[in-house]
């Protein structure tokens, strides 16, 4: 079996002269004319003989193809959601809606979490520390050794086996840990909170506009005006001052015992935490790993140039090291980004309605199983595509500029 | 040492007074662990910690634990020593109880030899696997004969062994058997997408590939899993039944397939373009050449991280708990449900968690003692 010249710059030199295309095996084009219409029509015939047979099932077992079955009403209950929903009135569309929340939701907590957390550990393992170091290295070789199925289960099973809600373990009366889940008090929100939100968005900017002023300043005068002060009056004093003049309403909602259960506040159901919980700490494990070796793939040299231009430790870390890790971290990191919002999938298996979950619930009710398929397929290839663009363009902007 | 080079040279004072490091234990700590106050609180906070922990444990597991537990004329375990002992005690005897369940599964209880001699058939095999000794091309032999042996075992059927058929296979045996076969299939796929992705005068199949490559990594298995279970039996023409093991091994293989293909890939990139351009200057052909030049050299150098993708693809065979296969990890749950035992988790999952560490800790121990192997002569 010869192939065709694997070198396309062979092909394109001798090619290079017009020349017409031999209908010959010994010509290099017709040859991958031929292998590209072979594999390509193979393909082909395998997808067209599976949609055959799958149409000809469809119409035996009288199933409609299509999405019809969104506009239907549900009827699934869904214990945590981010909207209003009301399983009688509501349609499949509004329960799947709820599940991509759901799915974003944790998925963007998690990936958080877990990167605060890998981090620590990270950080931990490069200890001079040897008790810390081991510990952290003991934590990261056990948990990428056990399926996170597993741990997941574990998580599950422990905050199952907590006391009731009448014997929940509390921190004060500010959060409960029981097994109806954990309890935290919750903000109520005001139009003065949204306010305050805005101010600090807009803190933001400004201190992302005084910064590059002060690096024009700093590269026309050399000298850097001080960035700090202004930074903290923006991000914080500038939020608090609005909030401030618009009354400064701050009111808590407590959790409390009523009756048998933990009324109030903001709840983490038990399915959510135990989810959490497996996923972050899972994904730290790895995370941990990628910062170590990015870490450590800096050479000693470049803490000591940074140290003879008379750069303080923290400067070196933030100027010279840091951006230098960061382009060995951000790939893998990416990776795990990704493992993280497709292993959040694992829901179904403890009963956390996910859009797995709830397509999986959807498919059983109408029977349209490859609808149901199709929208968690198309689910997480927009969460992942969009996932992988952003880092992708934040890889390319810390990336080093070459020649 | 080398300053008596001067026939003059009188050692300064300061020179003769510095203190060396000194070595021993106790010099160690001193460096290790109470380098400065900061180090010392941590090692204070942990080692306090990490001892409360251990004590505990061992307390637990071992000095409080019920090894056995008595039962009742019908053969029901009596469960009370152990409901009392909740929360000070471990309760093993769950495992003594159900050890053969969740290891094997539901096959027979007489012919249970077969799979456990099946274990020891695919634990040989990576063994023999990991020995560079043996990475010759009889390697492939070898895995066809062990592969073909171990379907006869488990499938039975001839030389007197009576037939035993999948609806009946589980345990520990269906988990080697997943991950195992998936990635005898997979490897071969894998090797031949990323030679399909990387091809340069194929357009239309480095498309297809590509097509192929990211549409798998972007959704999670389960996903996989549920068209294994729900959507195959649409594809297929009427009549013909292809029974969940193999359905869902098949798309096992598919997944898997995608992850190692982008890791071969990474092996072929890192290639000097020089190797081929020598193979192409010889005269070789396309296959030639990848056979005998650009793999084998592509394959040594992503070993590592190949590795760890069967790692990884290890601890995803658990994930058929989902579609109702009876892996490993599933028996445990069934094991969990029988009434007496239910709320002996910990103990359960302790138990799988050890089998599991077992398999994966061997593995990444491996890979990591072949990667420093195999950069020694990068290393010099």
């Amino acid at each position: 079996m010869s192939q065709a010249t694997a070198d396309p710059r062979m092909v394109r030199a001798r090619a290079a002269p017009k020349r017409r295309m031999r209908v010959s095996w010994s010509d290099p084009v017709f040859r991958s004319i031929v292998w590209q219409v072979v594999i390509v029509g193979l393909v082909a015939a395998i997808v067209w003989y599976l949609v055959g047979n799958t149409n000809a099932n469809l119409a035996a077992r009288h199933i409609a193809t299509g999405f019809g079955f969104l506009d239907r009403v549900a009827g699934i209950p869904i214990g945590e959601s981010l909207i209003p929903y009301d399983p009688s009135v509501n349609t499949y569309g509004r329960a799947l809606l709820i599940g991509v929340l759901n799915t974003l939701q944790v998925a963007v907590i998690g990936i958080i979490l877990a990167t605060i957390l890998g981090t620590l550990i990270g950080i931990g393992r490069l200890s001079k520390n040897w008790l810390l170091s081991k510990l952290t290295a003991f934590y990261v070789e056990t948990l990428r050794d056990l399926p996170v199925l597993l741990q997941l289960f574990f998580w599950y099973t422990l905050l199952q086996g907590l006391p009731g809600p009448k014997q929940a373990l509390h921190v004060g009366s500010v959060a409960f840990l029981s097994n109806r889940g954990l309890k935290l008090p919750l903000l109520e929100w005001q139009a003065a909170h949204t306010a305050a939100v805005l101010a600090f968005i807009v803190g933001i900017i400004g201190t992302v506009l005084w910064n590059r002023r002060a690096r024009r300043q700093q590269e026309a005068t050399g000298i850097r005006p001080r960035v700090w002060p202004v930074a903290l009056a923006l991000l914080i004093g500038l939020p608090v001052v609005v909030w401030a003049l618009l009354g400064a309403p701050f009111h808590v909602e407590l959790p409390a015992l009523r009756g048998f259960n933990i009324q109030g506040g903001l709840t983490l159901s038990p399915e959510y935490f135990a989810l959490l919980l497996g996923l972050v700490t899972y994904t730290a494990s790895y995370i941990a790993e990628i910062v170590r070796s990015g870490i450590q793939a800096i050479p000693q040299g470049q803490w000591e140039a940074a140290g003879a231009l008379g750069l303080s430790n923290g400067l070196a870390l933030r100027q010279i090291i840091l951006p230098q890790a960061l382009r060995v971290i951000v790939p893998p990191m990416t990776s795990q980004y990704l493992n993280l919002t497709k292993n959040s999938s694992l829901a179904v298996a403890i009963g956390f309605q996910d859009i797995v979950s709830i397509a999986n619930t959807t498919l059983n009710q109408t029977g349209q199983a490859i609808e149901g398929i199709a929208v968690i397929m198309a689910v997480y290839l927009t969460i992942s595509l969009s996932i992988s663009l952003f880092m992708n363009w934040y890889n390319a902007r810390i990336a080093l500029v070459e020649r | 040492m080398s300053q008596s080079a001067t026939a003059e040279h009188v050692p300064t004072a300061a020179r003769e007074q510095m203190k060396i490091p000194g070595l021993g234990p106790w010099a160690w700590a001193r460096s290790n662990l109470f380098g400065n106050w900061w180090s010392t609180a941590i090692t204070l906070a942990l080692g306090y910690l990490i001892l409360r922990a251990v004590f505990g444990l061992v307390e637990w597991g071992l000095f409080n634990a019920i090894w056995s537990v008595p039962y009742s004329a019908t053969g029901v375990p009596d469960t009370g020593v152990c409901q009392e002992a909740k929360g000070i005690g471990a309760c093993w005897a769950v495992i003594a109880d159900k050890y053969r369940l969740i290891l094997f599964g539901r096959y027979p209880y007489d012919e249970q030899w077969r799979p456990a001699i099946v274990v020891l058939l695919f634990i040989g095999l990576y063994a023999v696997s990991a020995m560079r000794r043996f990475w010759r091309k009889d390697l492939i032999l070898i895995w066809i004969g062990v592969l073909t042996v171990i379907g006869v075992l488990m499938y039975g059927g001839v030389f007197g062994l009576p037939l035993v058929t999948e609806d009946f296979w589980g345990g520990l045996p269906l988990t080697l058997i997943l991950a195992t076969f998936g990635l005898a299939f997979a490897f071969p796929l894998a090797v031949l997408v990323a030679l399909g992705r990387r091809s340069t005068g194929l357009p239309a199949v480095k498309m297809l590939c590509v097509l192929y490559v990211e549409l798998i990594r972007g959704v999670p298995l389960i996903a996989f899993l549920f068209m294994a279970s729900v959507m195959f039996p649409l594809f297929m023409p009427e009549g013909v039944n292809v029974n969940k093991l193999l359905r869902a091994q098949i798309a096992f293989i598919l997944f898997s397939a995608a992850y190692l293909a982008e890791v071969v890939r990474g092996g072929l990139q890192s290639l000097p373009k020089g190797q081929g351009e020598a193979a192409d200057a010889l005269g070789l052909n396309y296959w030639q050449k990848t056979g005998f030049i650009i793999l084998p050299q592509a394959l040594r150098l992503v070993i590592p991280p190949l590795v760890n993708t069967f790692i990884g693809s290890f601890k995803d065979t658990s994930l058929v708990l989902i579609i109702g296969l009876f892996d490993l990890l599933t028996m445990g749950k069934v094991a969990l449900s029988d009434p007496p035992w239910q709320s002996f988790s910990t103990e359960v999952y302790i138990f799988l968690a050890l089998i599991y560490i077992a398999f994966c800790f061997a593995m990444s121990k491996y890979s990591r003692s072949l990667e420093r192997d195999l950069n020694r002569s990068r290393l010099r």
